[in-house]
Order: C-alpha cells, then structure tokens, then sequence
C-alpha cells in the first residue's frame, strides 16, 4: 500500500476547479465604484455577503487606481464581500495587491490567452457571476468526456477542453462542468456547468431536470428561477446574449 | 478467498451494527465459514449486540498491534457454527487501525473465511474509509429519509473511486441497497421516502428492506441477532435479504400498509 495512506495527514493541498465570481472594474473613480456597489449589494444583499471575488483590472490598468488598491479592498470588506485577488495588471498592480495581501492572478489565466497555455489544475475555470469575459471563447476543443457512473453527491467531474457526456444520474450535491456541452442522459440533478472557460455557445442538454444550477460561459441561474412546469421534463439550456434559456426538448 | 463485504452508511445509527450482525448470522446459518469485524474502534458495540461482548479477551487491535494471533481474538459463536467476531477495542482510537495491519488482517483471514462482513463506523473519515477500501461487495444501509440517502449517494461515490477495486483498476465494488426501518404507515403518511423514491435516486440493486421493529430493541437487548428471530418481521426480511445475497430471488415483503392479522398483531411490531 502506498506511502501517502499509510501516514496520517494532517493537511492536504488539492487541486480544485472552483466556480469564482469576477468583479470587473470599468470605472477608476473609487467613488463611483463604491456608489455602484452599493446599488448592485442592496439588490441582492445574501448573493454577495461573504462571496470571494477575483477584481479584474485589465480595464482600468493604465489609470493610478492601484494606489487606491488598499481603500478599494477595505471597501469591499466592509461590505461583506471577500476579495482574494487581482487578476490583470502591470508590476505596479501586483505590487499594490501584494501590499494589500492579495494574490494576483496573471492574464495568462483567462481564456484567450489559454489557447497557448495548457491549462493547470488550479485554474478557475469560470466566473460564476459575471460574464467572464467579452473576449471571443477560444478553448480549444478536443475529444471529450463519457461518464457511465453516477456522478454521486460530493464528486465533480470536469471534461477539459470538451463535452460531458453522462450516461447516468448526477445526484444532488454533485457537480459536472465542461468546457463544452453537457448531456445528461439521466435525471440531471446538482450543478452543471457548461462552456466555464467562456463559450457562450456552449449548451446542457438532460432527459430529467431538477438541476439545482446551471450555467453557461459564467451566466448562471439557480433552481428558485426555473419554471416548475420544466421539473422532470427533458431539457436544453442555451445562452442568448446574457440571458440563460431553458426550453422543453 | 474470502468475499469481503462492507456494510456501510455514511449516516450514523441507521442499523449498519444491526444489519452486520443479521447478515454475518444469516450467511453462517446458510452454511458459509463467516467472520463480522466490527471497525468501530472506540465504540465496541457489535459484541454487545452478539450477546458476546464478556468473551472478548482480545481484540481487532491486537491482532494488528501482534500483541495476539488471529486465532485468539476471534470470539466463536455458540449459537450459530461458521459464525466468529472480531471485536474492536474500546480503549484505542481509530488510528490504531492502520492500512498495512488492517491489510495484513484481512489477508490472512481471507484464507480461512468464505466471508467477511465489516461493520463499518458512521460518517466518511478514517475508520470508515478502511472499513470499505478492501470490500468486494457493499451493503449501503439507509433509512427512507432524505439525509441518510444523501450520505448513502456520497458513500457510493467513495466507493466507486477510493477503494482497492478502483485503485487497482478491477471490477467495481458490487453495491447493494438495504432500506432499514421503514415503516409503510409512515410512508403512507408522507413522512418517510418510499422504497422507489429511494430508489430511484440512488439507482441500485435492492437487497432488502427491513420494516421498523420493536424486535429489533428486544434481539439486541437479549444479545441476539434478530435475524435468529425467525417469528419476528424484521428476522424475517433479513432472512430475504441473505437469500437475495446469496442469489435466489424472493418477492419484498414489509413494504406496503396492509392491515396485521393475527399473527401479525401476535409477534409484529
Ligand atoms: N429495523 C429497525 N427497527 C427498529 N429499530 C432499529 C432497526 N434497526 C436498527 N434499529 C435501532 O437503531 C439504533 C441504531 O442501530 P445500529 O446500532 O445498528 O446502527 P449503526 O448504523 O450501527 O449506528 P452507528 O452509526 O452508531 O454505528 C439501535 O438502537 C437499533 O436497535
Ligand atoms: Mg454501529
């Protein structure tokens, strides 16, 4: 038997791919940006309390808004939200976000310039909330994945650079991503992920639907928005501009 | 070769304790050579069930520690021939239960047993893990409710990707489903999960579902597994669900709120 059961652990670093939501800065004036904030935490106040955020600074890079990384973080904060780090950015930004103890997260690390880069482990592979990004999806796409288990509850399963094609259930507590389509030919509880490197062409498709979430290319909606007449029925879920569509099959 | 066979649960006191007992009985009784290993290192409570639990002199620790032989530790059943235990210790932790001893232990009683049924602990750390990493066969018991039947889904996903079978690349572990205390009126009431909507999201084989009964309290403070009971109706469908294991098939019986007749009133629950 191998080394590392024989041991007893006492701490592990695993590899996960989480679904983090981006928080996209278009506006370099603290003020407005905290204005907004607000508007948009009061809408919904128990979405963003206590949710951790990657601030993307690609759009405001060239303005003097990393001096005010500090105030901008200490904002956030006292707003309940979680930043946890930046993702864009000069050595000035990843200097400012070191000194505000964020990590940074490299350009390299959105999905145009992963037609290069392999993808890692670690990688997010998708903003859940916002849309990920504008740029055109570029993810490559090769073989795919086909799963005869049940996806029970508790494992994820992740078809890189791919579909999903699931044979079987997926159980409550599960989750099945892809960075192309997923088919569910069982009853298709959980969350499903579909296109979480950004193809907003991406699509679900399941024989029964009692998903808890679903979501395409980062946009995503949750089961207390779903139509109940689509319970059970046999669905496909597609992206239209920033809306998702679900329809009978 | 011993058949290893893992009753496990995820969810605690749901009746895996009981059902080892019933079925590690009920396959002895059919005349195969079996040994129960209780895993629940700490607790000890399988012995207590068995009515055996003054003739522990050693136990699952120290035949792993070699502080005793095989031989000594395990504890023959007086009623039923072909029937031994292993007991946990009371006085160790779960760590004592380390994977080349536990392997070790296996390994050699596997050449002595046709099976070996391991009562697994609750939950899904450790003791629960080892307890189901070398099963060939697992029975998930699980009661008609919605968080016992979330940790059985979760359960059947460990073992489908960390056991032996699976590390080793071999044929998958063979799941089957015990139902325990499930009470028909209950269900009928809309308070429990009936037998298909348990099955229905779990989707596996059926072995048995074992009714709600006071006989089951009763057997247990006699020291008695109940399936030795044979009025009772919960010794009964255990006997069911040892022929299922064994490969004949046997209609469900316990399943549906018909009324008791006399016999039912007499020694029913
Ligand atoms: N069919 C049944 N009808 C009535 N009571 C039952 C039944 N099965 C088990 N019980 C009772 O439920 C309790 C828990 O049973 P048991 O100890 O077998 O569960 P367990 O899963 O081994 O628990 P643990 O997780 O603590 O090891 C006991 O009091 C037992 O008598
Ligand atoms: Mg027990």
């Amino acid at each position: 038997m191998s080394q590392a059961r024989a041991s007893n652990p006492v701490l592990e670093f695993k590899g996960r791919l989480m679904t983090l939501t981006i928080l996209r800065l278009l506006d370099s004036s603290v003020e407005v940006l905290a204005r907004e904030l607000d508007r948009r935490v009061k809408e919904a106040p128990a979405f963003f309390r206590h949710l951790p955020v990657i601030i993307d600074v690609g759009e405001v890079a060239s303005s003097d808004l990393h001096e005010d990384l500090p105030g901008l973080v200490e904002l956030l904060r006292t707003r309940d939200l979680v930043p946890v780090a930046i993702r864009g950015g000069d050595a000035r930004w990843a200097e400012a976000a070191d000194a505000a103890g964020l990590s940074v997260y490299a350009a390299e690390r959105d999905p145009v310039a992963r037609r290069q880069a392999p993808v890692e482990d670690d990688a997010a592979p998708a903003a859940a909330a916002a849309p990920a990004s504008t740029a055109e999806p570029v993810v490559e796409r090769t073989g795919g994945l086909v799963v005869t288990q049940p996806v029970r509850s508790g494992q994820q399963i992740y078809a890189r650079g791919g579909d999903l094609v699931l044979l079987a259930q997926v159980s409550p507590g599960a989750e099945v991503l892809a960075d192309g389509h997923i088919h569910c030919y069982g009853t298709l509880n959980g969350r499903a992920l579909a296109g979480v490197r950004g193809d907003t062409e991406a699509r679900i498709f399941c024989q029964s639907f009692r998903a808890d979430l679903v979501s395409i290319a980062g946009i995503y909606s949750i089961s207390e928005q779903f139509d109940e007449a689509l319970t059970g029925k046999p669905v496909s879920v597609s992206l239209h501009g920033d809306t998702l569509r679900i329809e009978r099959l | 070769m011993a058949k290893i066979v893992v009753v496990t649960s995820g969810k605690g006191g749901v009746g895996k304790t009981t059902s080892s007992a019933a079925i590690g009985a009920g396959l002895a009784r059919a005349g195969h050579r079996t040994a129960i290993v209780d895993f629940d290192v700490g607790l000890r409570n399988l012995d207590l069930i068995m009515g055996l639990e003054r003739r522990v002199v050693y136990d699952f620790v120290n035949v792993i520690n070699e502080e005793a032989t095989l031989n000594q530790a395990l504890i023959r059943d007086k009623r039923v021939d072909n029937l031994f235990i292993l007991a946990a210790s009371q006085t160790r932790d779960k760590d004592a239960l380390t994977d080349d001893g536990v392997e070790r232990v296996l390994t050699e009683m596997s050449k002595d047993f046709d099976y070996i049924v391991c009562d697994s602990p609750a939950g899904i750390e450790r003791g629960a893990l080892m307890a189901m990493y070398f099963a060939d066969e697992a029975i998930v018991v699980t009661n008609p409710e919605v968080s016992s039947v979330r940790d059985s889904d979760r359960v059947l996903g460990i073992l489908s990707s960390k056991t032996r079978r699976a590390a080793n690349g071999q044929p998958k572990v063979r799941e089957h489903l015990l139902l325990t205390r499930y009470s028909p009126a209950r269900v009928q009431r809309g308070e429990m999960l009936s037998v298909e909507d348990v099955k229905e999201i779990l989707a596996i084989d059926l072995l048995g579902v074992i009714p709600e009964s006071q006989s089951v309290l009763t057997a247990s403070n006699a020291g008695v597994p109940v399936i030795l009971e044979e009025e009772s109706d919960a010794g009964q469908a255990y006997q069911d669900a040892v022929a299922r294991f064994l490969g004949e098939e046997r209609p469900h019986r316990f399943v549906s709120n018909e009324k008791k007749g006399l016999f039912g009133r007499l020694f029913g629950s």
